[in-house]
């Protein structure tokens, strides 16, 4: 390493720093951000949450009905990420360059995932919203759009990584296709896709409550309903119950992981 | 002696009489019993489902209709071309500004949560924070900081900021614990502090890598402050499809308005891989 080296790094450095402060500028000036505000906001807003997002013996009294729009949430979610879990299985092994079928399938699986990834849950929810109405079955399929692009996508880099070996190994014996891919492929890359699936999971129950503020469903709507009448004390509740139900998720998630990973 | 008086192993046969390969494997079993749980659930799901109003004979081709205005004839009515892109831009600066505080926060709070840098106490104490603060939704601090300390650009930086910190603390503390142990063991027996060892030992290993995850996130709150700008009121495009599908009513401006994010998320979903790629091919 020689001193134009390190010099070239350094103005490099120097070059990355200046241009992440100019647009940190520039997005503070488009956006109409202060910066003083905000930093003078965050102890104010630390006080008002600790004086009223406290809960009382009358939002308690709410919890059964809470507890069953949370379940409703949770539900939502497995159904929406294990349903797209299957298609993305199917999306991945036609889209992965070890495993393709041919050039067109790839491409068309590929394109459908980008689509479904690339627009944003909100977009979805609204779009379904429109004709399917306000019932769990929008924010499921919102849902589930959402989820399909990001499996795929995870799937196809966990196919290319686990499988290519075995592929080839198993080619060369003169498997059929179907062969390969129940016995090399999905095998081996079933650990790491479960880990996906239940990482989405966990995703998916705090997607939920957005898709749900927006389509009228599920615990996101009982929060707006409470939030927009101001009623802190069940907001703190169901905040709180959301929590406690991702935190438990991933503890449980967690402990899968480790087994089988 | 001892060889003979030892019993014969067990083998394990299935009822066709074949020996029983996967016998005792706990992997296979944790494996199988949470894919059998899931698909349970899933079943279950749908008895818990609030089916009002649903009605999928109606709502199917309802559907394909609308994908077909909104996709096929997309069209600006509400607003011109010029507000679209500022729009545009202040759902970039404002993902922009959460990402950047995000990852200053985040790189500091991760230097104590990495267990190889910091004491025990305090890298438990951040990961428990961190661990409360991601479980909440992103639009539930927004929202809290809305009433907090007012709509605007504000509340929804800070809201996505908090996600963001939780998210990248994970994320760039792992980076830590990678760093090779014998770069830090080099540096300290030289005499090297606390902060000469970060600055020249950690920061220069791990640096391409914390760079790759700050764009990935950015590109996460790129459809966050969408969201937020949808249910949230924090403005930019995200706020204009919510009452363009909301309010309006306009398909075709839904559809372009979905166009361009669209557009704008597949860009920074191709850098984000470039970067990506071409950080592990360095490493």
């Amino acid at each position: 390493m020689n001193e134009t080296v390190l010099k070239k790094r350094k103005f490099q450095m120097t070059m990355l720093f200046l241009g992440v402060i100019v647009l940190t500028y520039l997005s503070a000036w488009v956006t109409d951000y202060g910066f003083v505000s905000s930093l003078e906001a965050v102890p104010g807003a630390m006080v008002w949450m600790a004086s009223n997002l406290l809960v009382d013996g009358e939002a308690l009294g709410k919890l059964p009905d809470i507890m069953g729009k949370l379940i409703e949430t949770v539900f939502m979610s497995i159904a929406a990420t294990t349903i797209a879990a299957a298609l993305s299985l199917f999306l991945a092994i036609m889209g992965s360059k070890t495993t393709m079928v041919n050039r067109a399938f790839g491409a068309v699986s590929r394109f459908v995932a980008s689509l479904s990834r690339n627009i944003p849950v909100v977009a979805w929810s609204l779009i379904l919203l429109l004709s399917f109405g306000q019932n769990s079955v929008t924010g499921f399929l919102a849902l589930f759009v959402g989820t399909v692009g990001f499996l795929t996508r995870a799937f196809i880099e966990t196919i290319d990584e686990a499988a290519l070996g075995s592929v080839e190994a198993l080619r060369a014996t003169g498997a059929t296709y179907w062969q390969i891919v129940s016995k090399a492929v999905v095998p081996q890359g079933l650990p790491q896709m479960v880990s996906w699936v239940l990482f989405m999971i966990e995703t998916n129950i705090r997607s939920a409550t957005l898709v749900g503020i927006l389509t009228g469903t599920g615990i996101g709507y009982m929060f707006d309903m409470y939030y927009k009448t101001m009623n802190y004390e069940v907001v703190a509740l169901i905040t709180i119950t959301i929590v406690l139900s991702v935190i438990l998720i991933e503890l449980l998630s967690t402990r899968i992981r480790k087994v089988i990973l | 002696m001892q060889q003979i008086t030892r019993q014969p192993t067990v083998i394990r046969r299935t009822r066709a009489g074949k020996i029983n390969i996967r016998s005792g494997n706990r992997v296979s079993l944790v494996l199988r019993s949470t894919l059998w749980t899931l698909g349970a659930l899933t079943i279950l799901a749908f008895f818990f489902f609030d089916y009002t109003g649903f009605r999928p004979l109606q709502a199917i081709p309802e559907t394909l209709y609308n994908l077909k205005a909104m996709f096929l004839e997309p069209k600006l009515s509400h607003f011109g071309w010029g507000e679209a892109a500022m729009q545009v831009a202040i759902t970039l600066g404002l993902g922009a500004l959460a990402t950047v505080f995000g990852a200053v926060f985040a790189f500091f709070l991760a230097l104590g949560a990495a267990e190889n840098l910091s004491v025990p106490w305090l890298s438990k104490s951040i990961r428990v924070v961190v661990a409360f603060v991601r479980a909440v939704p992103t639009v539930l601090w927004v929202l809290i900081f809305a009433i907090a300390a007012g709509l605007g650009s504000e509340a929804a930086v800070l809201g996505m900021l908090f996600h963001s910190v939780a998210y990248l603390v994970k994320a760039f503390s792992e980076a830590f614990e990678e760093v090779d142990p014998k770069i830090l063991e080099a540096l300290r027996s030289t005499g090297a502090g606390w902060w000469q060892t970060v600055v020249h030992g950690v920061l220069p290993s791990t640096f391409t890598y914390l760079l790759s995850w700050t764009f990935l996130r950015f590109e996460i709150n790129f459809s966050v402050a969408v969201a937020m700008g949808a249910a949230a009121g924090a403005g930019g495009i995200g706020f204009e499809l919510f009452m363009a599908s909301g309010f309006y009513f306009d398909l075709r401006e839904v559809g372009m308005i979905t166009y361009m994010i669209l557009i704008v998320a597949i860009v920074l979903e191709v850098f984000s891989t470039r970067l990506k790629s071409r950080v592990y091919s360095a490493g």
